[in-house]
């Protein structure tokens, strides 16, 4: 009897957080699809991608003949790191537009989204997911393999560098999302963020490798750029995904990664909490 | 305002309009104080990290594409200073997309001036000064170490290079505007020229390969805005297809710029049919 009773529980449980499963997977669908409808603005980015991924390309492969050892890498590695920055860019919306969040929190829409009955963090996390991989699809896959006709790269032939570079975006574009969410927030204290956001996405670009390999970087401001998430958001993927770094040390830069996931995430919610005790909605 | 009296009419100039709402938009960016600075510190970041990834580059590698430290100085320093001046008198045309979106773009219809003209002075972005400052001081060091043949040459071709190099940019910004009335949604599209042709200006362009030097050479010629003159100020002989004596035909660089401006601005405007507000 008894058993049975904690067996209904238990599958009421299961049901619950199915229920709750299947709400955030169709937010990502729904993600996925408003991004769909936006064809010319995928077109834009993949030509925009193009154009800043050549002179970059021309720049760096000149760079690579000219230097002895730079940073370890050689014209086929760089041509990867070059042209997987590029397809990335998108998915991580480093240089997009302002998270719809941050108008929200400014008009204070914000308040109807913590009476939805889910998560807002998770909810807005979900929607950003959908629309990541749908900018992956059209955009960065053209991006490498316009990198590959045009200079030329190098990716791994075996399959464990895709695998655990696969897991390696998921949590990178988690990652970049859940930072602009933080910063996104402060706009609870705040009137105009936009200096904020705009010093993140500067410091952010330089100090995750988008212009220059973080390896490349003195070693002083290696150490610097270890110290922020921003490596884990851009050079991690990449490295994991060219094959710079494999096996053991791979599965220490995801897990690196995961550290991030979780700090960032945390500190998200305890902004929201102490925004959400703050926040204050006039008329009705 | 009474200083033009050639066209003075009783309630002003000609100008006076424009200077009214200049004026006042840089009184409102400076209202917010707190906010301004934290814009104008940010402006200033985005210089100096423009500047870092030059140096991060150099660092490692002492000659990239027939130029050092020195000249990627010049380099830099020419080609953001032109484009951030740029960017401060016309760099809000990229809002266009969101004008026409809205509807507001009809109200500026409605007015007696050309709309080109009340679209420039529409605003002024004064926070990017500040990135035209880290620019101007990298440019004042690039002009001191390198060794140059102060001539009256040298001078004048810095002065051609820097007006032309602001008009060329600005040129570019009523290009990418003229195509927003096309693309809308796909407004990024024109950044590639825009913000991909500050990107490749800032380049030493006899590492591209020669499709690149066409691109960025003489069809969207920012060559001229910083790489050109580089070369010429130092003496260097230049890449086959940017020989360095081009850098004195960078007014005729300017010329075909806004030529090209003019006409995809008329066709944009031509092809707008109204917000239907």
């Amino acid at each position: 009897m008894r058993g049975g009773a904690e067996g209904v529980e238990w599958l009421a449980v299961a049901m619950r957080a199915r229920r709750t499963a299947r709400v955030y997977q169709q937010l990502a669908v729904a993600g996925f699809r408003r991004q769909s409808q936006y064809k010319l603005a995928m077109f834009a980015g993949l030509f925009t991608n193009c154009v800043f991924g050549l002179v970059r390309a021309a720049v760096m492969v000149a760079a690579v003949r000219a230097a002895g050892d730079f940073g370890g890498y050689d014209e086929g590695s760089i041509g990867a790191y070059v042209w997987l920055s590029q397809a990335l860019l998108g998915a991580m919306q480093f240089m997009g537009p302002p998270l719809e969040l941050v108008d929200r929190v400014k008009n204070g829409d914000i308040a109807v989204d913590f009476l939805r009955p889910v998560d807002v963090q998770l909810s807005y996390l979900a929607t950003d997911l959908g629309r990541a991989a749908c900018t992956l699809i059209p955009r960065g896959i053209p991006s490498v393999v316009f990198g590959y006709l045009t200079f030329g790269l190098a990716m791994p032939h075996s399959p464990w560098p895709y695998l655990l570079g696969a897991i390696s975006v998921l949590l990178a574009v988690a990652l970049s999302f859940l930072s602009l969410f933080a910063v996104g927030l402060i706009g609870f204290w705040v009137v105009e963020t936009r200096g904020i956001r705009v010093l993140y996405q500067i410091c952010g670009t330089f100090l995750a490798g988008l212009f220059v390999p973080v390896h490349m970087f003195p070693e002083w401001l290696r150490t610097l750029a270890h110290a922020t998430p921003f490596p884990s958001i851009l050079q991690a993927p990449i490295d994991i995904l060219s094959g710079r770094v494999l096996d053991s040390e791979a599965i220490g830069v995801v897990a690196t990664q995961v550290v991030w996931v979780v700090l960032i995430g945390i500190a998200g919610r305890i902004l929201l909490a102490a925004g959400r005790r703050r926040l204050e909605v006039q008329g009705g | 305002m009474a200083e033009l009296p050639l066209v003075s009419t009783p309630a002003g100039t000609l100008l006076t309009p424009y200077i009214a709402v200049l004026r006042s938009r840089m009184r409102a960016q400076q209202s917010y104080r707190l906010s301004f600075a934290s814009e104008v510190f940010s402006a200033f970041l985005i210089g100096l990290i423009e500047f870092a990834e030059v140096w991060v580059i150099f660092h490692t590698v002492k000659v990239l594409g027939g130029l050092d430290l020195d000249a990627a100085l010049l380099l830099f320093g020419l080609s953001n200073t032109t484009f951030a001046l740029a960017q401060v008198m016309v760099g809000h045309l990229d809002s266009l997309p969101t004008l026409i979106r809205l509807g507001t773009l009809d109200a500026f219809h409605l007015r007696p001036q050309p709309l080109l003209l009340q679209l420039i002075t529409s605003d002024i972005s004064l926070r990017r000064l500040a990135r035209a400052a880290v620019a101007i001081a990298v440019l004042t060091l690039g002009l001191m170490r390198n060794d140059i043949d102060w001539g009256p040459a040298a001078v004048v071709l810095l002065a051609i290079t820097l007006i032309g190099g602001i008009l060329i940019f600005g040129g570019i910004f009523v290009c990418a505007a003229g195509l927003q009335f096309f693309l809308i949604d796909g407004a990024e599209l024109t950044n590639s020229f825009t913000y991909g042709g500050s990107f490749a200006a800032m380049q030493p362009a006899s590492v591209f390969p020669p499709p690149l030097k066409i691109l960025f050479g003489f069809a969207i010629p920012v060559s001229f805005t910083a790489y050109l003159p580089t070369i010429c100020l130092l003496g260097l002989p230049g890449p086959p297809l940017l020989p360095s004596w081009l850098a004195w035909w960078t007014p005729v660089a300017t010329i075909w710029v806004w030529l090209l401006a003019l006409c995809l601005w008329r066709i944009g405007t031509r092809h707008y049919q109204g917000g239907g507000g």
